[in-house]
């Protein structure tokens, strides 16, 4: 295999666009944006939209939404809400578990934004994975943050919890909440890759079980055309979501339907083949190969060499 | 043999689930026990920390408020603040309020107990005269302008339960010896705790200051009756027989036409 050869197999590869690559991403950061103004309208300019914090809100004085695992806290420290705090958590967990769970965690939560720029350093800086924590762990803490709160009879997580700390810093005043952000931000990227959202965060858990029947998907219907260069691995926050769907054989669903899925369309973003796209849970179809076959090479030698970068 | 092996496969993989959750099990009971000597720290309240209307007794509080902030948002007045992390305040992200800085103004439909979604603010309380937030306590006799003898008056004034909550006290003055000193006199079972006195003093450093019921107020001893009372509602003396002596009054006394002792106010 020349050298000759390897450039001839890339050039023939398509490449996008910087926006393309990109477009999930921009479109998250915006809607992560968006929610956070409809929070700061009150307090900066007078335009009382959204009160209170993402822990517990009212929208136009009519949408009450609440927090499931801020309530869940509440109620096994032993205090029975008032009904507008019940029907705030019945809405928010009715349409994430419809729609997705995880949704939250990367198109709502500001944590996202650091957590994801972490890995952005973190890939710069070509760091090793660093601690992988079972995938079982943040369930683990969501059950020790609730075991505690029951023994305590309080919110005690609340007291060191980063998520609702930034978000309640970011509208209400920040004091020292930036250095529990630091914190998550150095342990992204020094101590453990996707350390915090993809297996520490108890919030993340609960919105995972939200995820489990949820109808947004990814599939990678298109899966016949890819070609191994591992872009997609390189960015997915919770990477083993993909393989089952990607490497799928034949009759083997495309859907990624592991609860752990963000729903943060990175994989679609990133992919230049086209193999991934937003689809709902029971739209298992596959794309067919194209008779004009784009690359006929063997993908081997692009592995050995570390995949397209 | 194959069998085997497969168990012993099985064996190995059970070995290591267990180790495994074993492990996140220790990490997971090191953390808890963090949280929890953390916790047991950072309850104690602040003195000067007020919650706001209608709060659970602390302890509940703790376990119901979500730290939303929307009984902030609601507060027409900004009395309302959450507590930031780092602050020597209460929990972060509970509300709390310095009454000297802004008082509760005890709005009459209470919006931040309404704005409430958990009931840390109890929705019980709907009449905001009812509320517990406090009492104040005249806590500095020397410097208080009343209790020099002057007619300053200003936190008895601005009470919203006037002559109910606080009182003025006619006391005969004994450093002039012939006039009275009217001592601000909170009555503790009116007081809201709203801080409108403590807010109003007109001293640099306010002489009246809302402090939290456990540390304003002591607590009668279960088996005290007061003799008096007991009297009124039996209609009659308690004990049959007992001879009524005169008082005593000191001989010069200087006060003797407006102060009779045992004759209350003049
Ligand atoms: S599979 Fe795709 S959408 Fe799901 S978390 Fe990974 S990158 Fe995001
Ligand atoms: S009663 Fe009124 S002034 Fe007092 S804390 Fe509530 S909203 Fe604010
Ligand atoms: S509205 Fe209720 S739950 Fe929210 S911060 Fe205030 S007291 Fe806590
Ligand atoms: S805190 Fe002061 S102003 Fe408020 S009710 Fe009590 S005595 Fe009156
Ligand atoms: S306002 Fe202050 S100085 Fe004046 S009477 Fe009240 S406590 Fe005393």
């Amino acid at each position: 295999m020349t050298s000759a050869h390897l450039d001839s197999v890339v050039c023939e590869r398509p490449k996008h666009g910087w926006l393309r690559r990109n477009r999930f991403l921009l479109l998250r950061r915006g809607v992560q944006l968006f929610t956070l103004a409809l929070f700061l309208a009150g307090p900066w300019a007078g335009l009382w939209i959204v009160k209170g914090t993402l822990t517990s809100s009212m929208t136009l004085g009519v949408l009450p939404l609440t927090d499931p695992f801020l309530m869940l806290q509440a109620l096994v420290s032993g205090h029975w809400p008032e009904l507008t705090g019940i029907i705030g958590v019945a809405i928010v967990v009715g349409s994430y578990a419809v729609f997705g769970g995880r949704i939250y965690c990367s198109w709502v939560c500001p944590m996202n934004v650091v957590t994801d720029s972490a890995n952005w350093v973190h890939r710069m800086l070509g760091l090793k994975k660093g601690w992988q924590p079972k995938k079982q762990t943040r369930y683990w803490v969501m059950a020790m943050t609730l075991l505690v709160a029951a023994g305590t009879g309080s919110l005690a997580y609340e007291l060191v919890n980063p998520v609702t700390m930034l978000h309640r810093g970011l509208v209400f005043g920040m004091g020292f909440a930036w250095a529990s952000v630091v914190m998550v931000f150095l342990f992204d990227v020094f101590v453990s890759r996707h350390g915090w959202c993809g297996h520490l965060c108890p919030m993340g858990a609960v919105y995972g079980l939200l995820n489990i029947q949820s109808l947004l998907r990814v599939s990678a219907k298109n899966r016949e055309a890819c070609d191994d260069c591992m872009d997609c691995f390189e960015v997915c926050p919770e990477n083993h979501v993909i393989s089952p769907a990607l490497r799928g054989k034949g009759d083997d669903t495309p859907l990624i339907l592991n609860r752990d899925c963000t729903a943060c369309g990175r994989c679609i973003d990133v992919c230049d083949l086209d193999v991934f796209s937003f689809t709902h849970r029971f739209d298992t179809q596959l794309i067919q190969p194209t008779s004009i076959e784009p690359i006929q090479h063997d993908p081997a030698p692009i592995k050995a060499m570390g995949g397209h970068k | 043999m194959s069998g085997e092996k497969k168990t012993g496969l099985i064996d190995a993989k059970r070995r290591q689930f267990l180790g495994d959750a074993a492990r996140t099990a220790c990490g997971c009971a090191v953390a808890a026990t963090f949280l929890t000597v953390w916790q047991a720290q950072a309850k104690a309240l602040p003195a000067d920390a007020i919650r706001p209307p209608g709060a659970l007794p602390e302890e509940e509080f703790l376990g119901a408020c979500v730290r939303c902030g929307l009984c902030v948002r609601d507060c027409p007045f900004d009395t309302l603040k959450l507590a930031e992390l780092g602050e020597t305040g209460p929990a972060t992200g509970t509300p709390y309020f310095t009454a000297r800085d802004v008082p509760c103004e005890m709005c009459e439909d209470i919006p931040c107990v309404v704005a409430c979604p958990t009931g840390a603010l109890d929705h019980s309380l709907t009449n905001i005269d009812d509320a517990n937030m406090g009492v104040a306590v005249l806590i500095d006799q020397e410097n208080c302008l009343n209790f020099l003898g002057l007619r300053c008056d200003v936190c008895y004034r601005v009470c919203p339960l006037i002559d109910e909550a606080i009182t003025l006290e006619v006391r005969p003055n004994l450093r002039t010896g012939s006039h009275a000193v009217f001592v601000p006199t909170v009555q503790a079972d009116f007081c809201t705790g709203c801080g409108l006195c403590e807010k109003a003093c007109v001293l640099p450093e306010s002489a009246i200051k809302v402090l939290p019921q456990r540390i304003a107020r002591a607590e009668s001893a279960e088996h005290y009756r007061l003799g008096w009372e007991e009297k009124a509602k039996a209609g009659n003396a308690l004990v049959p027989g007992v001879i009524d002596l005169p008082d005593r009054v000191p001989d010069a006394t200087p006060f003797e036409p407006v102060f009779k002792p045992g004759k209350g106010r003049p």
